[in-house]
This record gives structure tokens, C-alpha cells and sequence, in this order.
């Protein structure tokens, strides 16, 4: 009898296989895109995650507006052109001539897209007497949470191929979130189809849309399938068959890149990049997205109520020994502003408060909080992009606030749990993120630090600042760059003094690529487009 | 024998009604629900949230949810997922067969091998090679399965270029799932070379997950090898003049293969918790990823029935294994 370790036994084993049969051979008309997470569902208005976002908007849908790849600046897409009305109520559009849906087996369009398909789109999430308003039972809740409904007054056609929305109040960045994945515009015809034969579920499944790329399959967990649009407006994609290969784990997605399985990874850690870049047949592309990171201070709470608490806070904290220790040497640039100076409306004037202890004590002593103040830190347990390492930080946070006499406890909780006591305002210092999604300071400044998200919960320091308030409203309400620029740069100012958050870092967003991948634009909103990308032969 | 059947048959009422039980419960006791997480750091006001619980059917009290949730499933309805809408059973039995695919090549790899590991031990007790295999089935059962999945992959995906890093098969071939099994599916397409691709996938997620069981099974029929070939009856085999085969293989290992087959059966329960992290590893779309997923987005009926389903299963399996022993062992049968 022979004495074989397991070991042995089984790599002979695995030594059997690979010398019978090669990997299949690599095809340059394909794309395989390792993703971390599967879509949760293809009727993309229902849901909010960016990974459905890539396997839907941008992919299968368009919409009337898109932003310039690589900017939040915007172009004409389904809608060849627009004008605003003088009083920035009306936004009239005219629609492009031309532009197909997807044929597909479960679809045969017998016309063009037009304005049936846009008021569908629209009407189908702001009317709750729409036929198909109840169908989604996840409501919508991207439009939701945007307030579209309370903003838009009405939608009409004015004909087959212009239509006209008319809001209730001026909104400068209105434009901007016509290009957000949930203003995509579905095909009316297929919804009609889908509802007399009694299956409105099937929307969710099997797509319709007029986009680069025509839905093939899914396989749950494992991939979604696509291929080249060949009839699209904007010029086919020169990729043939586009695939996402659903792999959760980060390690692993790095490890089918090298092993050229797929040719693009997303999401890779930044604390992986150094090691990618070593590769020689591996190449990153980086991005200053539209990502923040920041501690929110509850001024519900005394004495953080108190401004020179904050001020105290701000100063305590090492930024940039948090920023080495979380996202790598180039991971990330310190923030000083709710968002990053890559998005018009920053003021590159504007310093943040500097890593300053011994001021930071004194200003504490004279709020008269020199020995008594006792703070929660909230934080959860699985890192995010803006927030690699949350134990790590909350650590870094504790020990700065012990050095300048605060004493302060850490409370880890589940996502669910930490979000919904973070709205009931339980927290001292909760480390958060936001990204931005439409290209608009606005995006960052209403959700996270106006009055009405105080009071809603949002705002997560629960500071309401009149003045503030009403300079981000009045930002809102006017048209003209120039005016919305000086606004925000003053509200950026109260921002500063107010200090309501630590804000912490503005994260660079990474993508590994295979050297043979060409044409390939990052977002700065996140978004993975693969319509002009190709592979050198 | 029938009556020893129809006693385990009754207890799986009482089991099954202990399961639904405390799904329900344990979901709904983690903090957080379905609308806040789908939400996230965006705009919930009361109002909206009320509406969408309502919507999901969540704002009726606990105990209607349960007594529906039991009413529906007594006429064979697992609900639907809050995520994807889609019907449980549908999301069940499409991932299913990958994790049950996974789960037999890894019993298949731990059973063969710790068989075969465990009796050469027990034979050569004492040897560098029992020490060895001990020793390996020792650090097998302690090792962390991300770890050790991750070490793999590093070793014989990325170094040696042997097997591949995750999936299923090479993305690029199309199988239509008839069965959902790909080994079956990739044989009744017409795709050359898809179920060798299918099956050198398969090869790493297997020897992960079947690392523990390997262990488990390996040392434990050791013990009961020593055990056996202590007995008489092994001596008279012996003088009787037996081939040594056929002392080892009918009169040794069939008699040392009831306690083995008792951990068999309890390795199925292991298995399945065991798939969680070698799906999540591996890319496999199957159960366990699902239900991490699915517990992660307050996802109750998924998490709920994807449980009793997994739960009937362990039960199922045991109940079998309890009718293997009388067959493996007459004395047993007779005794019951």
C-alpha cells in the first residue's frame, strides 16, 4: 500500500485537469466585467443600489439627459435638445427621431420611442392612479426620497416627439437628476403588453430599453449577460457580448483580473492598489469621485450644541494620520467641505481646521467642558468605500478626543440598526459617507445639512442653520452657474464656522483593467459604463 | 422498523412547527428592517416608511404575520422576496442545485478520502503516516475556511495556473440551465470542452468544503477501525484464514461504519453552514450566499423559508441516515 499525504493526493488531483483542458480561449469581442454584488432586480426604479444601477441604467436604459463621460456636465441623450422657461418652471424637450427599443425574444417594438414612453416613465412613479403605480411593490423609492413628486406640477406631450414638465418651484438642479438611473425611460408599448397578458412582474426580469446593450439572461448570483446593441442610435458598441461576473469578494475579484478570467475588476480596496500596480499586465485608473466621508456631530446634543465643542472636535482629530491609516498613501485627499473640490461651487480658499490639540483643550476648557464631557462614537462593523476600516477609525477618534481630555466610548452597530438610531438622533459622533449622483452641490448639501432633513433625520448632526439654510434653498431656486457658485461658497463659509461634521476625506475611486482594455471612462458618480470600451487584439 | 419510521415521522411535526417559530423570531429580533436598509442613508420620513412597510404587509401585528406566514405555507406558499419580488421556492430551486452540486462533490471528496485515510491509519496505527494523516486532519478541522479557500486559490489559481479562481464555469460559455446541476447541463449542451470547464471549477470549492467533513470522517474512522479491529470476531476472521481485504473491508469496516455514518449524516448540517463561506469565496451562486444576502437586507420571507427549507433538508438527510444504520447494522434494526 502506498503512503500518500492528502496533500499530495490532492494536488495530484488537480494536476489532472488543467494539462486535458486549456481555459477557453479568450475572445476580444467579449467583456467580462468582475462586479461585487448581484442586481437586486431590472425595473431600476425600484431600487437604489449602484450595482443594479450598472447592470440597468447603464446598460439596458437610457434617459432624456446624460452626463459627459468622466464628468458631472450634461448632454443631450433621448432628448436632442431642451429649453427652460424664464421663470425656471418649464422644461420643454424635444426628443431624438429614430431611436429603437430593444428586439428581443419576449419583445418586438412596432415603433420608435416618443413621448408616450417618457410621460410612462414619470407618471408611472409620481401618479399613484397609474395603472402600474401599484405594481412596484417596493414603491420607488429613489424618486422618493428625491421629492419628485412634491416638485413636479405636471408632464404633458405636447407632441409625438416633445414633451413638456412643468414644476411647482424653480430647481436648478432639476436637469441633473433627469439623468439619475431612476429618470430612465421605459418602453410604453412593452409595460402596455406586459399588463394585458397579466404579467406585470416580468418588467423586473427581462428589460426593455433603448440602450447600448440588449439584456440576454441572468443567472442569480452568478452573471448577467448582455449584447451589443447593434441597432443603437449612438453607434454600436464595439464590445459584441458584455458579461458581469457577480464576485462578492474583493480578494478574489483581484485574483480573477491577474488571472485574466475578466478583464475589469470594480470596487478594488485601496489598500490593494500599490500590490495591483506591480502587475504588468495590470493597469488602474483613478478618479476624485463624488464620495465624502465625515463624522457627524449631534448638535441635538449638549454641549455639542455648544460651537466651540465642534470647533474643539475638529481640531482634536489627526486627519491626516486617519487618511494613511484608512485608504493608503494617494487613497484619498483630506476634506474641509461636505463635498470634493472636484465638483463646481467648491472654494478652493477654504482651509479646514488644523490638527491643532493643544487649541482644541483650550477651547473645550473655555466652553467649560474642560473635564466632564463624556461622547459615544457610532460607528458599523463591515468597511464601505467611504469608510475602509470603521473599527480603526473610531479608534483614531478615540484616542485624539482622550488626548485633549474628552473621554468617549465606541458602539458598533449592524447598518440597519446604526442608520435607524442615527435618525432618531441617539448618537454623539456617528463616522458616515454619502456619494453624489447627480453632478450637483446641492446632492450633498440638501440630503445631509438643511433644516428639512433634520427634522426628517437625514441630517445626521441634526444642525439646522437659518442662515445656511436659506442660501442652499435660494441656490436651488436660481439658474445662473455664477449666482449658485457665490451662494454655495458662502454657505460653504457657515459650514466651517458652524462645524457640524469632521469632515474626513474625499476617497478616490479605483478600477483594475487588463492592459488589452481601451476606451474605459470612469464616473465621477460611480457608475460603470461599457459602451465604448473595446480590447486591442 | 415501520414503527421506528413512523416515530421519527412524528417528530418532524413538532421540529418543523420549532423552526417556523423561531425564524420568524429570530429575523424580526435583528435590529433594523427591510425599509430602512433598502433606504440606507436617504430620506425616510415617517410617513414614506409607514407606506412601504404597509406595502410589504409588515405592519400588520407579529402574530397575524405568523399565522399567515403558516397559513400560507400550509397551502404550499414560500411568499415572496421583499428584494427581487421573486417567489422563494423559484429562487430556491434555481440556486439550489449549485450548492447541492458543491455539497456532493465535497462528500464525495471527503468521504472517499477520509475513508480511505482513516482505515490505512487505524492498519498502520502508530506510523508516520497515521501521525501524518492526524496531524493534517487536525489542522484541516481548525482551519478557517476564508483562509484556507483564499490559500488555495492564491496557490493553485494564481501561482500554478491549475484550476480556476471562482465560478462555475468559464464565463464565456452559455449553458442554458435545464437542470441546474452544471456538470448535467454542460453535458446536454452542445458547448465543446464546457464540462471539463465545469468540473475544474468545481475541483477547489469542493476540497474547501469538504476539508472539515475530511477531517471529521477521516479520524473518526480511525477510532472506529481501532475500535473493530480489536473484536474477536476480526481475530477469528483472521485465523479463520481470511484474506486480509476481506478481514479489513467486510468484517472491519462495515462494522466500524455505523458511528461513521452517524457523523456522515451530522456533516450535511456542517456542509451547508460550511457552503455559506466557500460560496461567498468562490463566486458560487448558490443557498448560502443567498441567505447571508438576504439576512443582510431584512429580506424576511427568503430568510424565513430558505431556513425551513435548509432545516427540512438536515432533517431529512438524518431521517435517512437513521434508516442506513438498520441496513448497515442488522442488530440495530432488530433492536428498534
Amino acid at each position: 500500500m502506498p503512503k500518500p499525504s492528502l496533500l499530495l493526493l490532492t494536488s495530484l488531483l488537480l494536476a489532472a485537469l488543467p494539462l486535458a483542458a486549456p481555459a477557453m480561449a479568450d475572445d476580444k469581442n467579449s467583456l467580462v466585467v468582475c462586479t461585487e454584488a448581484s442586481p437586486e432586480g431590472f425595473d431600476l426604479v425600484q431600487y437604489t443600489a449602484a450595482t443594479t444601477a450598472d447592470a440597468t441604467a447603464e446598460t439596458l436604459f437610457e434617459r432624456l439627459v446624460r452626463f459627459i463621460p468622466g464628468t458631472t456636465e450634461l448632454a443631450p441623450a433621448l432628448a436632442e435638445s431642451w429649453e427652460v422657461g424664464a421663470d425656471g418652471l418649464t422644461y420643454t424637450f424635444h426628443l431624438r427621431h429614430g431611436v429603437k427599443f430593444h428586439h428581443t425574444e419576449w419583445f418586438t417594438p412596432s415603433r420608435e420611442l416618443n413621448a408616450d414612453d417618457v410621460l410612462w416613465s414619470f407618471q408611472r412613479q409620481l401618479d399613484p392612479q397609474h395603472p402600474w403605480h401599484d405594481k412596484a411593490v417596493r414603491g420607488f423609492p429613489y424618486a422618493q426620497s428625491m421629492g419628485m413628486a412634491e416638485l413636479i406640477e405636471r408632464i404633458e406631450a405636447l407632441d409625438a416627439y416633445t414633451v413638456r414638465f412643468t414644476l411647482k418651484h424653480a430647481e436648478a438642479p432639476f436637469l441633473a437628476n433627469l439623468a439619475m438611473g431612476f429618470s430612465s425611460i421605459y418602453s410604453a408599448e412593452y409595460a402596455d403588453q406586459l399588463l394585458a397578458a397579466g404579467k406585470p412582474g416580468q418588467l423586473n426580469k427581462l428589460p426593455i430599453g433603448t440602450g447600448p446593450f440588449v439584456f440576454d439572461r441572468y443567472a442569480k448570483d452568478a452573471q448577467v449577460r448582455f449584447h451589443a446593441n447593434a441597432g443603437y442610435w449612438d453607434g454600436a458598441p464595439a464590445i459584441q457580448k458584455l458579461l458581469f461576473a457577480i464576485t462578492p469578494d474583493p480578494n478574489v475579484r483581484i485574483q480573477q483580473l491577474k488571472a485574466g478570467a475578466c478583464q475589469i475588476a470594480l470596487y478594488p480596496r485601496p489598500t490593494d492598489i500599490a500590490a495591483l500596480k506591480a502587475d504588468s499586465n495590470i493597469k488602474i485608473q483613478s478618479l476624485d469621485s463624488l464620495l465624502t466621508a465625515y463624522i457627524a456631530i449631534n448638535t441635538g446634543h449638549a454641549p455639542l450644541d455648544n460651537v466651540r465643542v465642534r470647533q474643539a472636535l475638529n481640531m482634536a482629530f489627526d486627519k491626516s494620520a486617519y487618511l494613511r491609516a484608512q485608504y493608503g498613501e494617494g487613497g484619498a485627499s483630506p476634506a474641509v467641505a461636505p463635498y470634493p473640490p472636484t465638483l463646481w461651487g467648491h472654494d478652493s480658499q477654504m482651509l479646514g481646521w488644523p490638527h491643532d490639540p493643544k487649541r482644541a483643550r483650550q477651547l473645550l476648557i473655555e466652553s467649560g467642558h474642560g473635564d466632564d464631557l463624556k461622547l459615544s462614537i457610532w460607528t458599523r462593523p463591515g468597511g464601505g468605500p467611504t469608510n475602509p476600516n470603521p473599527g480603526i477609525g473610531a479608534q483614531m477618534l478615540q484616542a485624539d478626543l482622550a488626548a485633549i481630555g474628552i473621554d468617549s466610548d465606541i458602539r458598533v452597530f449592524e447598518w440597519g440598526e446604526l442608520i435607524k438610531r442615527a435618525k432618531r438622533g441617539e448618537h454623539d459622533l456617528i463616522f458616515m459617507g454619502w456619494a453624489g449622483d447627480n453632478g450637483d452641490p446641492d446632492n450633498f448639501l440638501t440630503p445631509n445639512l438643511s433644516c428639512a432633513a433634520a427634522k426628517s433625520g437625514e441630517n445626521m448632526s441634526g444642525w439646522c442653520d437659518e442662515h445656511f439654510d436659506a442660501l442652499i434653498t435660494e441656490a436651488r431656486r436660481v439658474s445662473s452657474r455664477p449666482q449658485r457658485i457665490a451662494l454655495y461658497r458662502e454657505a460653504l463659509s457657515v459650514f466651517h464656522d458652524e462645524a457640524p461634521w469632521i469632515p474626513l476625506a474625499f476617497p478616490k475611486q479605483f478600477t483594475a483593467l487588463r492592459n488589452d482594455v481601451q476606451g474605459f471612462v470612469q464616473s465621477p458618480m460611480g457608475s460603470n459604463n461599457f459602451a465604448r470600451v473595446s480590447r486591442t487584439p | 422498523m415501520l414503527s421506528f419510521i413512523a416515530r421519527r415521522l412524528g417528530l418532524l411535526i413538532p421540529t418543523f412547527f420549532g423552526v417556523t417559530l423561531l425564524t420568524f423570531a429570530l429575523i424580526r429580533m435583528i435590529p433594523g428592517d427591510p425599509v430602512e436598509v433598502m433606504m440606507g442613508e436617504r430620506r425616510v420620513d415617517p410617513a414614506m416608511h409607514a407606506e412601504a412597510l404597509h406595502r410589504l404587509g409588515l405592519d400588520k401585528p407579529l402574530y397575524t404575520q405568523y399565522f399567515d406566514y403558516i397559513g400560507n405555507l400550509a397551502q404550499g406558499d414560500l411568499g415572496e422576496s421583499l428584494r427581487t419580488r421573486e417567489s422563494v421556492w423559484h429562487e430556491f430551486t434555481t440556486l439550489f442545485p449549485a450548492t447541492l452540486e458543491l455539497s456532493l462533490a465535497a462528500l464525495l471528496f471527503a468521504g472517499t478520502l477520509g475513508l480511505i485515510a482513516g482505515v490505512i491509519a487505524a492498519l498502520k496505527r502508530g506510523s508516520l503516516f497515521d501521525h501524518g494523516v492526524m496531524g493534517i486532519s487536525l489542522a484541516g478541522y481548525s482551519m478557517p475556511i476564508f483562509w484556507w479557500g483564499l490559500l488555495l486559490i492564491m496557490f493553485f489559481s494564481v501561482w500554478l495556473g491549475w484550476t480556476p479562481v471562482s465560478g462555475r464555469i468559464d464565463l464565456l460559455y452559455d449553458i442554458e440551465p435545464r437542470t441546474g446541476f452544471m456538470l448535467i447541463d454542460t453535458l446536454l449542451s452542445d458547448e465543446e470542452g464546457a464540462f471539463v470547464s465545469a468540473l475544474r471549477h468545481l475541483i477547489l470549492p469542493a476540497v474547501v468544503l469538504g476539508t472539515i467533513p475530511l477531517a471529521v470522517i477521516a479520524r473518526m474512522t480511525r477510532s472506529a477501525m481501532l475500535e473493530v479491529l480489536r473484536e474477536d470476531y476480526v481475530r477469528t476472521a483472521r485465523a479463520k484464514g481470511l484474506s486480509p481485504a476481506r478481514v479489513v473491508f467486510i468484517h472491519g469496516l462495515r462494522n466500524a461504519l455505523i458511528p461513521v455514518l452517524t457523523v456522515f449524516g451530522l456533516q450535511i448540517g456542517a456542509l451547508l453552514a460550511g457552503a455559506v463561506l466557500t460560496e461567498t469565496i468562490f463566486s458560487w451562486p448558490g443557498i448560502g450566499k443567498w441567505l447571508i444576502e438576504s439576512i443582510g437586507a431584512r429580506d424576511y420571507p427568503v430568510v424565513q423559508n430558505g431556513i425551513l427549507l435548509i432545516a427540512c433538508l438536515v432533517i431529512l438527510v438524518n431521517f435517512i441516515v437513521d434508516i442506513l444504520y438498520g441496513l448497515a447494522n442488522p442488530r440495530i434494526r432488530h433492536q428498534r
